[in-house]
């Protein structure tokens, strides 16, 4: 297939890599979503353009919040803040999975020397009101993407329907360098002047926000915070779709989408810090989803998302 | 003939489904073909990751033509019925021809329907085919509307024959019908074209794709049993993984790895489970030390370091998972060592059901009546007690929070580790069976008193909370758990009353339901109710002797209409009552597959059917009796003389019960029934008091040639009175005497 790439020799050589190849294939390259999420899905570039009929390809970084995976830093590859990347294009095209595979050709997977699977996983997110249908693809027993063609978002129909990739950045590329734990793993050239590992970058970062998710962060603010974002989505889409002041139609989505991305991260701080019981937890994710329809409606009504004046 | 060759090319279909939808090709292609007049030789199906293939043999090269004669209307009929017949049939008048039938001079019309050539019907059935295709789960993609189980790429169709192939042409959402395809994703040398089955095939394995599962599963088995075998050692069977993994491949490569030294102590179910369940690894066991510790991965390719680089990446996955075991198991040995408190704690604050309560709510009720049923069982109260409170503790350990399937297992594990008896580890485990009905029942009598507490808890709580499976649901698995308490009674030969313990369990929950709003001297009274129900049997009798000494008391709780012992009196019984039907159903379920009827059941329920061994035992035996001529003749007899009985009682408005008096006998066949009663009747009480119904059956046996005979020679409604009613009152005699053995009336035939 493609003819092995040289091995990359950083955390972030990976990345420039993809970024790359994924320019050259036509995605635009999109820079990371501004607000706290727990996955590369909620970047809107994935989410709300998932809607609707307009065609759409889009690659970027998206660091992404687990507040629970948080181990301080000590565990191998367990980290509460980590790097997803997102390929977002649709329709999906056919060669999809030539594509993908010429990704990992391009971080330096040599095609001849691995085993490359595609092993059955469906994807659901509940908070999204989202599923299709995919594969978690296998580098020699180890899971290494995510590839999934959705088939509803927000509790729409999907048509046409989206190919996504996510790749877990920090799982695969210490699996192309070989390194076993997370932090030894370079960050930037290991021959620069002032070469960084990932633990130089991130281990205290992870200590303090483990610290923070798990004990101090402030149950009762952010209690108030998600009821607080959780009405301030629904009031947005409440205004009328024309602006007093312009006198145009505008809808409101990403604000309003905003606002649930919010509610969304704070529910998963108030996971962490293990204040919701089971039967809350339901409901909590039934509010978040809640939201989230509300938003794909809303974005169906937008230009972007294919809305036509008649 | 042609033979038809179909290849349906897409991106990777889930393993589970592969098979399944090879049989579904197979059979809807072949009755589509059929149903259009294409018969067919012979058809195999075959399927791949990316592929499902059909080789049909010997097809029509084109469908008969069929004449098809049709009655039209008269010909003296209004114009306007001639026209419509003719639209209908789609002739003219010139086709019909005029013949004389009984009913005056009518039309007929032939039809005939040209046959149609098979590459027409192929493609307008496969189209069919693929549009309706059964997958358990499909998608769309793109922009296209076609639904498929992924991406589907490429069809392949060809009709081929000594001339040569040929494509079937046809066209599905954008998709061309073609010749060709292609071979193994990262081996394969492109598209190619191919002419038949034959040719199909071997281009494939030129390709590197082994287009038969059955040939990868062989290969993988034959291949890893080998590599195996050369280190001194064994493969683990598993059917179900070679046939998934089987699934994942086109071309198996089989490769075996080493398990790292520091985790060869972990039990041999956590190896495998772990191996299985993430990576789809066979395990390998040492059959000297019987651990496992190797194992094998199948990769889906060859590469120019035989493997190497796939089997250190596969290796290096299972070291961070098998990490992640032993940090469970250790932490767990930790908990278990200290004696389980932890976990039993943590369940504490576990739903079970949002109405029935916590787990270890749910545990003190199973640990109760265990105990109770301990006696029966054959085990030691106090150990039954005991093993019931463990039993469960496994729930909050880490490795089943990970490994949900390793309950029980890891509770055998663990209450070893905690020191506790054999028989109480081994209850961990045990009494969860049996889970289906290949699965055996717990040998160990702990076991048995605990499984069959755990299940019984379960029902009646279901029960109490009318939560019962319907139709196809059955979320709580409710049938299975009946089915377990069955097969405990029968295969343990158990003897016990089912109600006593249902009673007994029904109140218990009947106390968690009301614990809030109850008051102390309620629930203390539904506790004394219990306490009787043990010692009386029946919560009927158990109810109104608690009742009666209430009455004594000055602080006795409110007994009166809608209070809460009144609702649980009135309650209760009712819902025993249901459960115990729900019983016998399964019971009649299970039975029929070991061949006996539900009418014969039915039969012997006369009497409650709570003891269900002496039910089976009385059941088997009528039914091994029915199946003799005497019994079969005496079933006729019976329901012969019931059925006289029955409408002279309607008739004259009383019951024929007793007084039959062998004085108003007039003929010897009358005289010698009277004999053969006197014979059996005492005979039938001895041999049911002791539950050998095979003699009971025996000595009623000898009742059929009197019968017979008496049917022969008597007339029962003689002109005599006094000997009509006296002869009523013989076959009085024979009902009652049947009928303490089976309510043969409910015997259908």
């Amino acid at each position: 297939m493609t003819s092995p790439t040289a091995k990359p020799r950083s955390f972030q050589e990976i990345i420039l890599r993809l970024q790359n190849y994924w320019a050259e294939k036509g995605c635009a390259i999109m820079q990371p979503y501004d607000m706290e999420v727990g996955a590369g899905t909620f970047h809107p570039a994935t989410t709300l353009r998932s809607l609707g009929s307009r065609p759409w390809a889009a690659a970027y970084v998206q660091p992404s919040r687990r507040p629970t995976d948080g181990r301080y830093g000590e565990n191998p590859n367990r980290l509460q803040h980590y790097y997803q990347y997102q390929v977002l294009i649709k329709p999906s095209p056919p060669d999809l999975q030539e594509l993908y595979l010429g990704s990992l050709a391009a971080i330096g997977i040599d095609m001849e020397l691995h085993d490359i699977r595609f092993v059955e996983d469906d994807w659901e997110s509940p908070t999204l009101g989202a599923w299709g249908l995919g594969w978690e693809v296998w580098c020699d027993g180890m899971e290494v993407s995510q590839f999934t063609y959705f088939q509803q978002v927000g509790g729409h129909d999907c048509h046409p329907v989206s190919g996504e990739l996510t790749y877990g950045l920090e799982r695969l590329a210490m699996y192309v360098l070989g390194i076993d734990h997370v932090m030894e793993m370079p960050f930037n050239d290991p021959d620069a002047p002032i070469a960084l590992s990932y633990g130089d970058v991130f281990r205290q970062t992870e200590q303090e926000y483990s610290r923070w998710n798990f004990d101090v962060a402030n149950t009762q603010v952010l209690l108030k915070q998600f009821e607080e974002a959780e009405a301030e989505c629904e009031a947005i889409l409440e205004h009328p779709t024309t602006d007093p002041k312009t006198g145009r139609r505008i809808v409101m989505a990403h604000p309003a989408y905003d606002q649930c991305i919010k509610a969304s991260h704070i529910f998963n701080l108030l996971d962490a810090r293990g204040v919701i019981s089971v039967t809350e937890r339901q409901a909590y994710i039934g509010r978040v989803r809640a939201l989230a329809k509300k938003c794909a409606d809303a974005f169906v009504q937008t230009e972007a998302g294919g809305y036509a004046e008649a | 003939m042609p033979n038809l060759l179909i290849e349906l090319f897409s991106e990777e279909i889930p393993a589970r489904m592969q098979a399944r939808a090879a049989e579904d090709l197979k059979k809807r292609m072949t009755d589509g073909l059929v149903e259009a007049g294409l018969t067919y030789g012979g058809a195999q199906a075959f399927s791949t990751p990316r592929r499902l293939a059909l080789a049909v043999e010997d097809l029509l090269a084109e469908s008969p033509t069929i004449r098809e004669e049709r009655k039209g209307p008269r010909v003296d009929a209004p114009e306007k019925a001639i026209e419509g017949f003719l639209r209908g049939a789609g002739l003219t008048r010139e086709d019909l021809e005029q013949r004389d039938t009984p009913k005056g001079a009518v039309f007929f019309a032939t039809i005939e329907k040209p046959g149609r050539p098979a590459a027409e019907i192929v493609a307008e059935v496969l189209g069919d085919v693929i549009r309706n295709f059964p997958w358990p789960k499909s998608m769309r993609w793109g922009g296209g509307n076609l639904r498929w189980v992924r991406p589907l790429h490429s069809i392949l169709c060809i009709l081929s024959s000594e001339d040569g192939a040929q494509v079937v042409p046809f066209e599905i959402d954008g998709i061309t019908s073609s010749n060709t395809t292609e071979g193994h994703r990262f081996m394969g040398g492109g598209r190619f074209a191919v002419s038949s089955f034959e040719d199909y095939e071997a281009r494939l394995k030129r390709d590197k794709v082994i287009l038969d599962a059955a040939e990868r599963a062989d290969h993988i088995w034959q291949d890893a049993t080998n590599q195996a075998f050369a280190a001194g050692l064994e493969v683990v069977e598993d059917r179900g993984l070679l046939a998934e993994v089987a699934g994942l491949v086109e071309w198996p490569v089989v490769l075996m790895g080493e398990i790292g030294e520091e985790f060869l102590e972990l039990p041999p179910e956590v190896l495998q489970t772990s191996m299985k369940e993430h990576q789809k690894f066979f395990s390998v066991k040492n059959p000297k030390t019987g651990r496992i510790e190797r194992f094998v991965t199948v990769a889906n390719r060859e590469t120019a370091d035989h493997g190497a680089t796939i089997l250190a990446g596969n290796q290096k996955v299972l070291s961070a998972r098998l990490s992640d075991a032993k940090f469970f198991w250790e932490n767990d040995l930790r908990i278990a060592r200290a004696g389980m408190g932890e976990w039993l704690e943590k369940l504490e604050n576990v739903t079970f059901e949002r109405q029935l309560g916590t787990q270890a709510a749910r545990i003190a009720r199973i640990a109760r009546l265990a105990r109770m049923l301990a006696p029966i069982t054959g085990a030691d109260p106090a150990m039954a007690e005991q093993a019931a409170r463990v039993a469960k503790a496994d729930l909050s350990s880490e490795m089943v929070y990970e490994f949900p399937e390793l309950q029980g297992l890891m509770g055998r594990y663990y209450a070893e580790a905690a020191g506790l008896p054999a028989e109480v580890a081994r209850a961990c485990e045990e009494h969860y069976s049996p889970l289906g009905p290949s699965d055996d029942v717990p040998e160990g009598a702990v076991s048995r008193a605990v499984a069959l507490a755990d299940k019984l808890d379960t029902l009646t709580g279901f029960w109490a909370i009318d939560e019962k499976p319907t139709g196809s649901k059955d979320p709580f698995a409710l049938r299975r758990a009946a089915l377990g308490v069955i097969r405990i009674i029968l295969e343990g030969d158990l003897r016990l009353k089912l109600d006593t313990y249902i009673d007994a369990q029904l109140v218990l929950h009947k106390i968690g339901l009301n614990a809030v709003k109850a008051s102390t001297g309620e629930i203390d009274t539904l506790e004394e109710i219990i306490d009787e129900i043990s010692d009386h049997g029946v919560f009927g009798g158990a109810f109104h002797a608690v009742l009666d000494r209430l009455k004594a008391r000055d602080d006795a709780p409110d007994t009166g209409d809608g209070s809460l012992l009144r609702t649980v009196g009135e309650l209760v019984p009712d819902i025993s009552t249901d459960l115990l039907a729900f019983f016998h159903d399964r019971l009649k379920v299970h039975l029929r597959d070991q061949g006996l009827r539900h009418d014969v059941i039915d039969a012997c329920l006369a009497d409650g059917g709570d003891d269900l061994n002496m039910l089976v035992k009385r059941a088997e035996a009528l039914g091994g009796f029915l199946k003799t001529d005497d019994g079969d003749n005496l079933l006729q007899g019976f329901k012969r003389a019931n059925n006289i009985l029955t409408q002279a009682e309607e008739k004259d408005g009383v019951e024929y019960s007793f007084g039959a008096d062998i004085k108003f006998a007039e003929t010897d066949e009358e005289k010698a029934l009277f004999a053969a009663l006197d014979a059996a009747e005492p005979e039938i009480a001895a041999a049911m008091e002791k539950e050998d119904y095979a003699a009971a059956m025996e000595a009623m046996a000898r009742l059929r040639a009197p019968i017979d005979a008496f049917f022969e020679a008597v007339q029962v409604n003689s002109d005599n009175d006094v000997v009509r009613r006296n002869r009523l009152n013989l076959l009085a005699r024979i009902r009652g005497i049947c009928l303490k053995v089976a309510d043969l009336t409910m015997i259908q035939g």
